[in-house]
């Protein structure tokens, strides 16, 4: 009897709701529904927000008024603007080389077998894992103009006989940023290399091995080809970081000396959240998309026609 | 197992609803808040002081002592000087943050749309002490109204080691730029440079730039306020003149130096002088055994303070203001003119004066008669460092413009552009472009 009721419960036609549900463009509708909600409030509506604040005049503690691509052309003129620009690129370009070689190169190491493998890949995540404004510190006293640690060991090995200004000259101020990213970024590489080295057949070596192969060739005709996909998506993700990286650069110079190591998220700041000038800061912000864009689109073309090759 | 969770998890949140239905029913059947919510809380948001003892004084004694008294909870909290233009931007354009932001030098100006008026408490306190200096006036005051209620200026004088300067045989301090650049070319040979910043850094860059400026005779713009005249002989003698100062007498690693480098450069003993507040002297008053002389002496026994040299056009000295704003958005707008009154009050004032020694000048004219200033010879330059001092923005009003000029580090620029290589014109022809575009908006 229970058996009869039971059944007879099941056999209920659906409700309306559900019965909705068996559509299936209802049913992706709902399901993309809160991915699309997150995504409008968290990136749409900021994303629309600086694009119209970059078209005001709004300072803080005043909205302003609807000044159309006047902040644009400011910046059209504005040299410190042009030099984050170049310096974005730069910076951009030179560490992500850096840590893609170093990167690959760790990953190769780290997939051979030896005693404690475990520990090492564990020690090699470090600089990634520890906060960046805390290992950045760390370094900024490593550079330090009067306390470098750097220049203490150059100095005492008998290489320098005067301190160098690591954080005070515009170019080593550079270079001295760029060091930084590379030690903390080459660790992403690694690992996400890594794991792209372990999904591809030791048999495929062996095989170019009994062939004739020597290394340098059974990596280039056989490992590279076929971690190149692994390789361009990491590389667009520490890309579309590097170009948008903030703290790092605000912790070891603060853009300075005189400008000279401002980048676009640290100009944006200094216009808009120190000086006040919100629409200015807004516009310097979004002058980073085009550029980030056009990256991004080539990269991920490339990406299209390296999975079809 | 897990029917007796699930049970007790129901029942939880069952028994949590019930209160919060119970509790909101309640205040709002009473229209009263509970207890807890009706203690109102202050939040002052200060810079991490030079004189750790300041800070320490006030969570311990003055803040305590200001909650018994006014009946309110007061959220002291201190960040580092660069730290606060950021937060003060964040909470305006949120609508909420702390209630009382200390802001610098005209920064005020910035803010003037986001602040409450604070004349009558600027004025009474003005009246009871003696005036308040034109220094402060100008930099916390539009004319129309205060936009921060002036509490001190840190005064900045250069800290110099006397041995050393008598070494090379300057046994007065060096009265013009030239006599400075003679003993400072002389020091440098001797690995004891001059130490001074010309980073981006709210302290120590602007208060030296700005009056070296002025004492060539340069100035950003006319007295008109909109007129740029940066470009002028002056400014261009001031920028080849400071390209030879830099190379023989300075420590040329200080380009990058904020406000805490050349405290530990000096205490280090790597300079052998550098434009400051008195927070070296005080900090080895503090520690006289840890800071002692290349001799085995204590070092503040080395240490005496002289204003920035004379140029050609005279001078001059700016010194860090600092001041009180009362944000508009804030919740606690009578709390916290209570507290700002309270902690003016001469006695509450007081004490916070002495824990600075000297260090701070208060913005009225009667705290110079105070005792502090004769306990110690090496303070008393600082006693008038708030009377002599001239804003930014010459030969205009420290205005907006002006602060916006300062917030962007324009002046210290042009000078640290000359040093790294750029030529003196193409340093001014810049600083004249970015000028420009502040003041022909």
């Amino acid at each position: 009897m229970a058996v009869t009721a039971l059944g007879a419960g099941t056999a209920r036609r659906p409700v309306v709701r559900l019965r909705k549900m068996e559509d299936e463009r209802w049913l992706a509708l709902a399901l993309l529904a809160p991915t699309a909600i997150l995504l409008g409030l968290f990136i749409a509506y900021p994303f629309a927000e600086g694009v119209m604040l970059s078209l005001s005049s709004a300072r803080v503690g005043d909205p302003g008024k609807f000044v159309g691509l006047k902040n644009f052309f400011k910046l059209a003129d504005d040299n410190i603007f042009w030099t984050s620009v170049w310096n974005t690129f730069w910076y951009t370009g030179v560490t992500t080389v850096f840590k893609l070689a170093l990167g690959l190169w760790l990953a190769m190491l780290l997939n051979r077998h030896f005693r404690g493998k475990a520990i090492v890949r564990a020690f090699v995540l470090l600089p990634f894992i520890i906060p960046t404004v805390l290992s950045t510190f760390a370094w900024k006293w490593m550079f330090d103009p009067t306390f470098s640690v750097i220049n203490w060991t150059l100095f005492k090995v008998g290489l320098i006989s005067a301190r160098i200004n690591w954080l005070g000259d515009a170019d080593l101020a550079m270079a001295s940023i760029m060091v930084v990213n590379i030690w903390r970024g080459v660790p992403f590489f690694a690992i996400s290399l890594l794991a792209g080295l372990q999904t591809i057949s030791p048999e495929l070596n062996e095989a170019a091995a009994i062939d004739g192969a020597r290394p340098w060739n059974r990596f280039w005709y056989v490992t590279w080809p076929l971690l190149l996909p692994v390789t361009m998506v990491v590389m667009l993700f520490s890309v579309i970081q590097t170009f948008a990286d903030f703290q790092l650069v605000y912790v070891m110079t603060g853009g300075g000396p005189a400008n000279a190591t401002h980048l676009f998220a640290t100009y944006a700041y200094q216009i808009g959240i120190v000086s006040g000038l919100l629409s200015e800061g807004a516009a310097v912000s979004l002058a980073m998309f085009p550029f980030l864009f056009v990256i991004v689109v080539v990269q991920l073309l490339y990406i299209r026609r390296v999975e079809t090759r | 197992m897990a029917n007796a969770k699930r049970r007790y998890v129901l029942k939880l949140a069952g028994s949590a609803a019930a209160v919060a239905s119970t509790g909101l029913a309640g205040i709002l059947a009473t229209g009263r808040a509970p207890a807890f919510a009706q203690t109102r809380t202050v939040h002052w948001l200060r810079w991490v002081d030079f004189v750790p003892a300041s800070d320490a004084l006030m969570r311990k004694e003055l803040m305590p002592q200001a909650e018994k008294e006014l009946g309110i909870k007061i959220n002291f909290e201190t960040v580092n000087g660069n730290d606060l233009q950021p937060r003060a931007t964040a909470a305006i354009q949120s609508g909420s943050g702390p209630d009382l932001i200390q802001a610098f030098n005209n920064n005020t100006y910035i803010y003037a749309n986001s602040v409450v008026d604070l004349t009558e408490l600027a004025e009474s306190v003005g009246k009871r002490e003696g005036g308040l200096y034109k220094y402060c006036r100008s930099l916390c005051s539009d004319g129309k109204m205060f936009m921060s209620m002036p509490w001190a200026v840190i005064g900045g004088m250069i800290a110099y080691r006397k041995s050393w300067f008598d070494e090379v045989g300057a046994t007065a301090f060096p009265k013009t730029w030239s006599e400075y650049r003679e003993v400072a070319k002389k020091l440098k040979a001797k690995g004891r440079p001059i130490g001074q910043t010309l980073g981006h850094t709210f302290g120590d860059a602007p208060t030296f730039t700005y009056p070296y400026l002025w004492s060539w005779g340069g100035k950003e713009v006319d007295a008109d306020g909109k007129t740029v005249v940066i470009n002028s002989k002056e400014t261009f003698e001031s920028v080849k003149f400071m390209q030879g100062f830099w190379k023989d007498g300075c420590d040329e690693g200080a380009l990058a130096w904020d406000d805490t480098n050349n405290n530990r450069a000096f205490l280090s003993q790597t300079i052998s002088a550098t434009l400051n507040g008195a927070s070296i002297y005080i900090e080895t008053l503090r520690k006289p055994d840890q800071y002692q002389t290349e001799k085995g002496g204590p070092m503040n026994k080395d240490i005496l303070h002289a204003p920035l040299p004379a140029g050609p056009a005279g001078q001059f000295g700016m010194h860090l203001n600092q001041s009180d704003m009362l944000m508009k958005y804030s919740k606690n707008q009578d709390a916290a003119k209570a507290f700002l009154t309270w902690m003016h009050t001469e006695a509450n004032f007081e004490k916070w004066f002495v824990s600075q020694k000297g260090f701070a000048t208060p913005p009225t004219a009667k705290w110079e008669e105070h005792k502090i200033w004769n306990e110690d010879p090496v303070m008393a330059p600082f006693k008038v460092a708030a009377k002599l001092g001239q804003a930014p923005g010459f030969a205009g009003l420290p205005n907006q413009k002006a602060a916006e000029a300062l917030s962007k580090y324009i002046i210290t620029d042009m000078y640290a552009k000359a040093v790294q290589g750029m030529a003196a014109e193409e340093a001014v022809k810049w600083a004249e472009g970015e000028l420009k575009k502040i003041y022909s908006v």
